[in-house]
C-alpha cells in the first residue's frame, strides 16, 4: 500500500482518538456536574427543587432530541466563534461536547439514582452534609455504574466523531467518506471501518474490565 | 433531666394530598445508660419515632431534647455535629459496599474531620471490640449478615456517641446471629455506658436486652415502663398481642377451645414450685395448658403460661385466687388477645 495512505490512516487514527477522548473529557466536565445537579434537585434527591429540575430536564431533552448531524451544522457559527474555524478535529469537539453533555448528565443521574437510599440515610445519621454525601457516598457507591456509563458514552462519541467526517471533521470517518464515498476506493474505506471496530472493541473491553475491577460488591 | 426527652411529638406526612398521621402526640423520657425498647407492629410509627430523635425526620409538632438541648432549635451545622454524637444502625446495615471494612468505620471520622492516621487507629480498636479484627481489609460483600451488622456497630461507635439508635437491627438476621448482636449491644451498653434505643417488632428482642420499653400502636404511645412489669402485666391490647407472639408463628390461641383463658407469669421464686400440679390436685379439675414459655428478662428467669380453665365458674375463681396466693401474676386473656 502507498506510504502516503498509511501515513494518512495513522493520522486519522490520531485525530479520531483526539476527538473522542477530547469530547468525552470535556463532555464530562460539563455533564458530570449537570448530572449531579439533576439527581440532587430531583424528586428523590438530596435537595429537591422542582423548578431547577424542570429547567435542566427541559434543556437536556431539547438538545438530545436534535440529531447529531443537524446539531453539527446548526452549531457552525458557534463553533467558529469558539475555535476560530468550523472544520478540523478541534472544531468537531465543540458540537460533540454539546451533544454529549446532556446525554452524560442523564447517564450520571441514572447511575446516582441506583445508590441505596439507606446508605445515604446512614451517612446523614453520621452528620454528613450534602456535599460530603455526594463526594463520599454517591460518587463512590455509583462508581461501577458511572464507569460503565463512561465506556458507553465513549463508544457513542467514537461513532459521532466519524459522522463529523461529512463536514470535514477529520479522523477515520473523514477518510472513509472522502475515499470510500467520493472516490469509490472501497479498500481504504474497509480499512477505516475495521480500525473503527477495533478501537470500539478496545474501548469497550478496557472500560468494562476497569469498571469490574473497581467493583467490590461481588467477590 | 433525662438524656432523651420527647415531648408531644406529632408527625404527619402529606402523601398525594392526603395527610397521614405517623405519630400522634408521643411523649417519652429515656434515661442515660438505659437500654430502651420501642416496640410495635409494622407501620405503627416506630421508625419515624427513632428518626425524630436524631432529626432525620423533622416532627410536625412537638419537641425533642437531647441532654436538654432542643433539636428543633439547632442550625443545620449544629444539627450535623449533634448527629455525630448519636450513632445509628439499621436493619439492612447500610454499609458502603465499595469501601472495605476499615474505610467504612473511618467514614464517620472522616466526616468529623479527624486525621486519617488517627481514624485508622480508632477503626482498628473498634473492629477489635466487635470481634472483627481479622476482617479489616474485607469488603461488605464478603461478610455474613451478622458480620455486616458488627461493622455497622463499629462504625456507629466511631465518633464516641452518647446514644446508639438501633432500627430493627436484628430483624434481617437469624435467631442465633440476632442473639449475638444483642449480646454485643448489651456489652457496649455496659462497657461504654452508651444509652441504647432499640426499635423492634419482636417481643423477644425487648425481653432479651431492654430494661424499659414503650409500646407504640397506630402512632400512639399506649404503654411504657420497665420490661418486667409490662411482661407480667400488659395493660394495652397492643402489648398483649405482641406478647402473645402471634406474628412469630405460635399456634393461634383461638383454635384451642377453652371457655376462659388466663395468662400467668412466674417469677424466680415461684418458678421452682410445682404450682400448676398443686393447683390441679387442689381444685380436682383439669386445666388446659395452651402455651408455656420461659424467658430471660434482665438476667432473671421468668416463665409464662396460658391456661384454659374448666367451665365451672366457681372452680375458675378458686383456681385464679389460688394462683394469686402462690405469688403469680394472673391476667385474663380475651378472645383476640
Amino acid at each position: 500500500m502507498d506510504e502516503k495512505v498509511v501515513e494518512m490512516i495513522i493520522k486519522g487514527i490520531g485525530e479520531t482518538l483526539y476527538m473522542t477522548l477530547g469530547s468525552v473529557i470535556a463532555g464530562y466536565v460539563v455533564g458530570l456536574p449537570l448530572g449531579i445537579l439533576l439527581y440532587v434537585s430531583g424528586k428523590k434527591g438530596l435537595k429537591p427543587n422542582f423548578v431547577l429540575y424542570r429547567i435542566l430536564d427541559f434543556i437536556c431533552n431539547i438538545i438530545r432530541s436534535i440529531p447529531f448531524l443537524i446539531l453539527l451544522i446548526l452549531l457552525i457559527p458557534f463553533t467558529r466563534a469558539v475555535v476560530g474555524q468550523s472544520y478540523g478535529s478541534t472544531a468537531t469537539i465543540v458540537p460533540l461536547v454539546i451533544c454529549a453533555a446532556p446525554y452524560i448528565a442523564r447517564v450520571v443521574e441514572s447511575s446516582l439514582s441506583e445508590v441505596d437510599q439507606g446508605v445515604i440515610e446512614a451517612a446523614r445519621s453520621m452528620g454528613a452534609g450534602n456535599f460530603r454525601i455526594i463526594t463520599g457516598v454517591l460518587l463512590v457507591e455509583a462508581r461501577t455504574s458511572l464507569m460503565t456509563g463512561f465506556t458507553i458514552t465513549t463508544g457513542i462519541l467514537l461513532g459521532y466523531s466519524a459522522m463529523s467526517g461529512t463536514v470535514g471533521g477529520g479522523g477515520l470517518g473523514d477518510i472513509a467518506v472522502r475515499y470510500g464515498y467520493y472516490r469509490w476506493q472501497t479498500d481504504i474505506m474497509l480499512i477505516t471501518v475495521v480500525l473503527l471496530i477495533l478501537i470500539f472493541q478496545i474501548i469497550q473491553t478496557v472500560g468494562m474490565k476497569v469498571s469490574a475491577h473497581f467493583d467490590h460488591r461481588k467477590r | 433531666m433525662s438524656e432523651i426527652e420527647i415531648i408531644n411529638l406529632t408527625k404527619r406526612f402529606e402523601i398525594e394530598g392526603h395527610s397521614v398521621v405517623a405519630l400522634d402526640g408521643v411523649s417519652l423520657s429515656i434515661e442515660k445508660g438505659d437500654i430502651f425498647g420501642i416496640i410495635g407492629m409494622s407501620g405503627a410509627g416506630k421508625s419515624t419515632l427513632v428518626r425524630s430523635i436524631n432529626y432525620l425526620e423533622k416532627p410536625t409538632e412537638g419537641r425533642v431534647l437531647i441532654d436538654g438541648v432542643e433539636m428543633g432549635g439547632l442550625t443545620e451545622a449544629e444539627l450535623r455535629k449533634k448527629r455525630s454524637k448519636i450513632g445509628m444502625i439499621f436493619q439492612n446495615f447500610n454499609l458502603l459496599e465499595q469501601k472495605n471494612v476499615t474505610d467504612n468505620v473511618c467514614f464517620p471520622l472522616e466526616i468529623a474531620g479527624i486525621k486519617k492516621k488517627e481514624a485508622r487507629k480508632r477503626a482498628k480498636e473498634l473492629l477489635g471490640l466487635v470481634k472483627l479484627g481479622d476482617k479489616e481489609k474485607a469488603y461488605p460483600a464478603q461478610l455474613s449478615g451478622g458480620q455486616k451488622q458488627r461493622v455497622a456497630i463499629a462504625r456507629a461507635l466511631a465518633t464516641d456517641p452518647q446514644i446508639l439508635l438501633c432500627d430493627e437491627a436484628t430483624s434481617a438476621l437469624d435467631p442465633q446471629t440476632s442473639a449475638s448482636i444483642l449480646e454485643l449491644i448489651r456489652e457496649i451498653n455496659r462497657k461504654l455506658g452508651i444509652t441504647v434505643v432499640i426499635i423492634t417488632h419482636q417481643m423477644s428482642v425487648v425481653t432479651d436486652v431492654c430494661r424499659n420499653v414503650a409500646i407504640i400502636d397506630s402512632g400512639r404511645l399506649v404503654e411504657t415502663g420497665p420490661v418486667e412489669a409490662i411482661f407480667a402485666n400488659p395493660g394495652s391490647d397492643a402489648a398483649k398481642e405482641l406478647l402473645a407472639g402471634k406474628k412469630e408463628g405460635y399456634i393461634p390461641v383461638k383454635t384451642l377451645d377453652a371457655g376462659r383463658r388466663i395468662r400467668i407469669v412466674f417469677r424466680e421464686n415461684s418458678a421452682y414450685e410445682p404450682v400448676i400440679a398443686n393447683m390441679i390436685l387442689k381444685a380436682g379439675v383439669p386445666v388446659n395448658i395452651l402455651k408455656a414459655d420461659t424467658r430471660n428478662i434482665g438476667g432473671k428467669a421468668v416463665g409464662e403460661m396460658l391456661l384454659g380453665l374448666p367451665e365451672d365458674e366457681a372452680k375458675q375463681e378458686e383456681i385464679i385466687s389460688g394462683l394469686k396466693e402462690a405469688g403469680l401474676t394472673v391476667t385474663e386473656v380475651s378472645e383476640n388477645g
